[in-house]
């Protein structure tokens, strides 16, 4: 792999820090939205936090790897999402609702 | 690096025949429930049961070859090839076990197979990874497949509410443990297993411990979040009691003995070096796992969801092993995911028939007066409700038994002991069952029951019957158990 | 010797009734199963007359069962001495029980069922007792209680019965985790199961190393032992397991199954010499029980109960024998007990069947005139219980009491108390029997007994049929000459005979003891019967406490079995999930609104309070295995 020139601006622990924030902000999402859609974007969320942080890595450790890394997630991710909306929709049709918090009929 | 070693060699793509050919045959399932009639719909669960016979047989084509194979990526040794042949037997008993149940649902039996299919290549991916983003990308492939058969009837309502929960509490679950898998990533170098625990012993390369370690709690969360350890099993109940019985059966044994497979080889071959940190958390895990399992089972009145306490609970004992942290307890743990797969299929199998359309019956108290009224089907579901509480002569008691052994070898000694008293509490549930089924009055619930189909009962009759093999004969698996676990260090 | 064909014989006789027993006639059912026991009867004489005189113990080992690292479990069976009595007891004894129940079981349904799980029964015994190894013995121990469960629970229409059951099993629960246990620290200390290794390597042990273990080990067996001999404080499920049908209370509440404990601490002989403080324990608890069973025995008025806590305090002499370390005593104790208390078992089984299913002796009485042959054989085994020379309980409690003087003198003056009780309330139950006029109900409106509900209303009292009575004549004969067969000279190879001139005062005193217990009975029953009636009103206070047992199922229905069940209910069920989570929410929540937006999705039920529980483990983990926070 050819030497690239790093960007001396940015430091690359920034980059990381932006990650762990995404992957934070992709948990309190989870935790705070009532909207199924939104929480199910909240775990999107946390997965490009991820990608990020496997892209910084590569980077760092100067590896291909971590790039074909996010592909694969991003790939997983889209087939997530294909699965993940199918429910949701049957959830939809069945309960005309999107709460997160109604859909609470098996407990204890 | 010249081009010419990333062109996969033939013995790389006899490795991966298992999962090649589960592929294949479930595109031509799907591609057939396309193009074919109904009349053919039953043909294509036979179909299905010859792709995983022939996977089974792709399983021991590719120990033959054994080694590593797609540079590295994924390695086929004894104990890749005890947790494939494991979950493709698994299957195998999903789909006889299913038959009914789909007939009966009036469902779609070619998407059924397929995804099931599917489901179990995610599975073999798992058992066969020797590299973080293969264990990633085995347990998306078991899980998405599994999230679609959890909410397998798209009109009830049950079924949807189980597979949202599986699927949104499921993927939250794995993006820390890919969160888990960059951190390794980024600070080993590398993503496969030997190359970490080299890393992580060379003293002058180890990377600071308590970021290590930090990464290695992410993967821990996912994998406790697949294998149901408390704290993260709340999820469980709810799925199971939700999703169709059969998928129940699958859900709680297949993806479970995958995920502790990459559980154990991923913990003991790559983390093994930062064992000290890991090991006090796993025995906490395991005690907590078992006491949430056992207590929470004891009150329940709906028997789907007392199986699923009960495969928290036993999923405790299996952390067990994994706490014991030795060759015998890795031995232990398989020889337990095994026996357990077969009485918890058979408990399931039972009540797939028993709960009839629409699972009306699902009750503990549903059972009344099965033994007089069906002696057969009453005395398989003993025998497996013996096997669950761990009575001699049931494979249940062997697994039990050769855990306890290898956590008092490591001198788990309180361990060993509240995981005897856990069993001694869950005596009492799965008794009651069987009190329940033989002692009380017959009630409207076993009246002008059905038979049983061909289907389920080759299903439960299979189940007994091993069953009791892994209880008479245990060294049977054991040995087979013994010589693989020697291979994960 | 092919040692294997003799547990084989009753395990096809229970598959073949088990399986095709409904479509086979009565007949066939009745052939299978007592031919099955009679055959390994037959072959237990043959095995012992090829091996007489049978010096040293022969083993034969079939196969390697379990082999995982250095553990090593062959399924190997065993003939020693010891092992020669058990086998008698067992398959002889259990033959004419199973004789008997074709005739008491001829009018019940399940008749086919009730015969598998009998023979199914006989070969977990018979491996319980060949059994090589301490697993193979726990395996045998394990299917004992199951058929016991199985077999107390038969008449499963009735809660009773199904209560008694699950009481029997839970309760052995309780032993069992003790045994296990057990076997895991003998595992532990002397790597290996198997008797003859474990025995010898005890043997070699000076007393000093390892004692503490091997008390813990031997205290743990003793738990074991309580739980499936019914000693204190388990002994509570054995009187209840009298809702099973009578033979089975014979069968395997009298003569067989509750004395494997005895058994098993004989065999474990070798540890419990190395732990004489266990040993004393072991003492204490027989002695105790034998006393407090005994007491209770003294006002029951349910002929089985009577018989049933007497069961209770013989066995409690058996553990009073091995604990002051007369272990063939103790044996030998367990065979006569075998004769003479299966035959009262079958006596009251033979009179309940002449009442038509009456218990109570308070409705009995005068029942000479019609059941001469169980009266006679009745009175042949309570003269043997009550220790009168020279039937065979005279012989095997004398040993006893004999080695408790030489263990400490006030275990024998308690001991010697009990058997005058002993004497008093077996000659009860039989002067209430047989005794004055027939106090049932008028003949043509014959009453339903509770229980071993046996009713099939006919005439007046009348005698069993012979294939009952001929198996109660063999016991009484049994009963009263079984004491001339030495067991403690037969067992002196391997348990060494105490040295020491006899006592014969002790003899007298404790001959006595039972002569004036009968006396007593006889006195209070016969002559006077209504001075028994206000004895029993003057000492109304003591008489209510014994009447009730001590109320102990009350008490651990109060102290445990009743908060097991609520704690589970409320604190697991209802108060963690429901009530920690959900009170959190609901109380802080109302207050903080912005706290609560995180904490109100904590609950049960929803998503978002699944994965609050994620992240909250997610952070433990962190905390843990990330940060070493605790270490």
């Amino acid at each position: 792999m050819p030497e690239l020139p790093l960007p001396t601006s940015v430091p690359l622990s920034w980059y990381l820090l932006l990650s762990a924030i995404l992957f934070a902000l992709g948990i309190a999402g989870f935790l705070y939205r009532r909207n199924i859609i939104t929480v199910f974007m909240s775990i999107e969320l946390m997965l490009n936090a991820v990608n990020l942080s496997f892209v910084t890595f590569s980077y760092k450790l100067k590896q291909v790897d971590g790039h074909i890394f996010s592909f694969f997630v991003m790939v997983v991710a889209a087939a997530e999402a294909a699965v993940g909306l199918a429910i949701i929709l049957t959830v939809f049709k069945n309960r005309r609702t999107l709460e997160v918090d109604e859909i609470d009929s098996m407990k204890y | 690096m010249p081009l010419a070693n990333f062109i996969p060699t033939a013995d790389d793509y006899l490795r991966y025949l298992p999962e090649i050919i589960l592929t294949v045959v479930g595109v031509v399932i799907m591609f057939l429930e396309a193009v074919g009639g109904e009349r053919r719909k039953p043909a294509l669960g036979w179909l299905a049961g010859a792709g995983l016979l022939a996977a089974i047989w792709g399983s021991v084509v590719a120990l033959g070859v054994g080694g590593t194979g797609f540079q590295n990526m994924v390695i086929v040794d004894g104990f890749a090839t005890f947790f494939r042949i494991l979950v493709l037997v698994i299957g195998l008993l999903t789909i006889v076990s299913s038959t009914q149940y789909l007939d009966r649902e009036k469902a779609n039996a070619g998407e059924f197979h397929a995804l099931l299919l599917f489901s179990i290549a995610g599975q073999c991916v798992m058992a066969s990874a020797n590299e973080l983003i293969m264990v990633f990308i085995g347990l998306e492939i078991s899980s998405i497949a599994s999230y679609i058969l959890a909410g397998y009837l798209r009109d009830d309502r049950r079924n949807n509410e189980s597979a949202l929960k599986y699927f949104l509490l499921g993927s939250f679950a794995t993006a820390f443990l890919l969160y888990g898998v960059a951190w390794v990533y980024g600070l080993t170098g590398s993503t496969n297993l030997a190359e970490v625990r080299r890393v992580l012993m060379t003293p002058e390369s180890a990377p600071n411990l308590v970021l290590m370690g930090t990464a290695a709690a992410l993967m821990f969360v996912g994998f406790a979040f697949k294998v149901s350890a408390a704290p993260f099993q709340v999820w469980a109940p709810d799925v199971y009691q939700g999703a169709p019985a059969p998928v129940s059966a699958f859900m709680s044994t297949g993806p479970k003995a995958a995920a502790f497979a990459v559980f154990l080889r991923v913990f003991i071959t790559a983390f093994g070096p930062i064992a000290t940190r890991w090991e006090p958390f796993v025995w906490g895990s395991a005690i907590a796992t078992m006491i949430v399992g056992n207590f929470a089972a004891l009150t329940q009145t709906n028997i789907k969801r007392l199986l699923a306490y009960s495969s928290i609970a036993h999923a405790g004992y299996v952390l067990v092993a994994v706490t014991a942290h030795s060759e015998i307890g890795t031995a232990a743990a398989m020889f337990y995911l095994a026996a357990y797969a077969f009485m918890q299929i058979g408990a399931f199998a039972v009540v797939t028939w028993f709960s009839r359309q629409g699972e009306k019956f699902v009750n503990v108290d549903d059972l009344a007066g099965l033994g007089e009224r069906q002696p057969m089907v009453a005395a398989m579901l003993t025998i497996f409700l013996l096997s669950l509480i761990g009575v001699p002569l049931t494979g249940g008691f062997f697994g039990k038994f050769y855990i306890f052994r290898a956590a008092l070898d490591s001198n788990l000694v309180w361990l060993t002991v509240i995981g005897l008293l856990n069993s001694a509490v869950a005596a009492y549930y799965y008794l009651r069952l069987i009190v329940v089924m033989y002692m009380k009055e017959p009630g409207a619930a076993t009246e002008n029951i059905g038979p049983v189909s061909a289907g389920l009962r080759v299903a439960i009759l299979g189940s007994a019957l091993a069953t009791l093999v892994l209880g008479i004969f245990p060294s049977l698996v054991l040995d087979f158990a013994g010589r693989s676990a020697a291979l994960v260090k | 010797m092919n040692l294997w064909l003799i547990p084989i014989f009753p395990l096809l006789g229970s598959a073949i009734n088990g399986v095709f027993g409904r479509r086979l006639p009565k007949q066939v059912v009745n052939l299978v199963a007592v031919g099955s026991v009679l055959l390994s009867f037959l072959w237990v004489l043959k095995t012992l007359s090829a091996a007489w005189p049978l010096e040293s113990a022969v083993k034969e080992s079939y196969f390697t069962w379990i082999q995982s690292g250095n553990l090593q479990i062959g399924c190997d069976l065993m003939v020693d001495r010891l092992t020669a009595v058990m086998l008698l007891v067992v398959t002889g004894v259990g033959a004419l029980i199973h004789i008997y129940a074709i005739g008491y079981m001829a009018h019940e349904g399940g008749y086919y069922r009730f015969f598998s799980y009998l023979n199914l029964f006989m070969f977990f015994m018979l491996v319980l007792v060949l059994g090589a190894n301490f697993l193979l013995l726990f395996v045998g121990w394990e299917g004992v209680g199951l058929c016991s469960y199985l077999l107390i629970g038969f008449y499963f229409l009735e809660k009773f019965a199904g209560d008694a059951g699950k009481k029997a099993f839970i309760v052995n629960r309780i032993g069992d985790f003790g045994f296990s246990l057990a076997m895991f620290l003998i595992f532990v200390n002397f790597g290996t199961l198997d008797f003859g290794r474990v025995f010898t390597s005890a043997k070699s042990m000076t007393p000093e190393a390892g004692v503490g273990v091997i008390t813990v080990i031997c205290l743990l067996l003793m738990v074991g032992a309580a739980g499936k001999s019914a000693q204190l404080p388990l002994y509570v499920w054995l009187p209840d397991a009298m809702a099973g049908p009578t033979p089975v209370s014979a069968l395997i509440h009298a003569a067989t199954m509750v004395t494997a404990g005895v058994y098993m601490v004989t065999r474990s002989a070798a540890l419990f010499h190395l732990a004489p403080v266990a040993m004393n324990v072991v003492a204490i608890i027989g002695l105790a029980t034998a006393f407090f069973a005994a007491t209770i025995g003294l006002v029951q008025n349910d002929i089985k109960k009577v018989y049933a806590y007497s069961t209770v305090s013989q066995l409690g002499y058996m553990f009073l024998g091995c604990g002051a370390g007369a272990f063939s005593a103790g044996i030998f104790h367990v065979m006569t007990h075998a004769f003479f208390k299966a035959l009262l078992f079958l006596g009251a089984g033979s009179v309940i069947h002449a009442c038509a299913g009456e218990q109570d002796l308070r409705y009995m009485g005068g029942l000479r005139k019609y059941t001469p042959i169980t009266m006679i054989t009745l009175l042949c085994a309570s003269v043997a219980i009550a220790g009168v020379p020279p039937f065979s309980g005279f012989f095997s409690k004398d040993e006893i009491l004999a080695a408790a003087y030489e263990h400490a003198p006030w275990m024998y003056w308690v001991g010697v108390f009990t058997a005058g009780m002993t004497a008093f309330y077996v000659f009860r139950a039989f002067f209430l029997a047989f005794a004055g006029q027939y106090r049932g109900p008028n003949p043509h409106a014959a009453g339903h007994g509770h229980g071993d509900d046996h009713g099939h209303g006919h005439g007046k009292p009348h005698e069993s049929p012979l294939v009952m009575t001929v198996p109660l004549m063999i016991l009484a004969i049994g009963s009263l000459a079984g004491g001339f067969i030495n067991i403690p000279k037969w067992l002196e190879p391997m348990y060494p005979l105490a040295e020491g001139p006899e006592n014969h005062m002790l003899v007298y005193i404790s001959v006595a003891a039972g002569l004036i217990g009968i006396a007593i009975a006889f006195f209070l029953y016969v002559v006077k019967p209504s001075l028994a009636e206000s004895l029993a009103s003057a000492l109304s206070g003591p008489y209510k406490l014994l009447y009730n047992k001590y109320f102990v199922d009350e008490v651990y229905d109060a102290t445990i079995v009743h908060p097991l069940e609520e704690g589970s209910r409320t604190v697991l069920w209802r108060g963690v999930d429901a009530g920690v989570i959900d009170g959190t929410v609901n109380g802080v929540g109302a207050r903080a609104r912005g706290m609560g937006n995180v904490l109100r999705l904590l609950q049960g039920g929803n998503i978002g309070g699944y994965a609050a529980w994620v992240v909250l483990g997610s952070l433990l983990v962190i905390l843990y295995v990330g940060l070493g926070v605790g270490r």
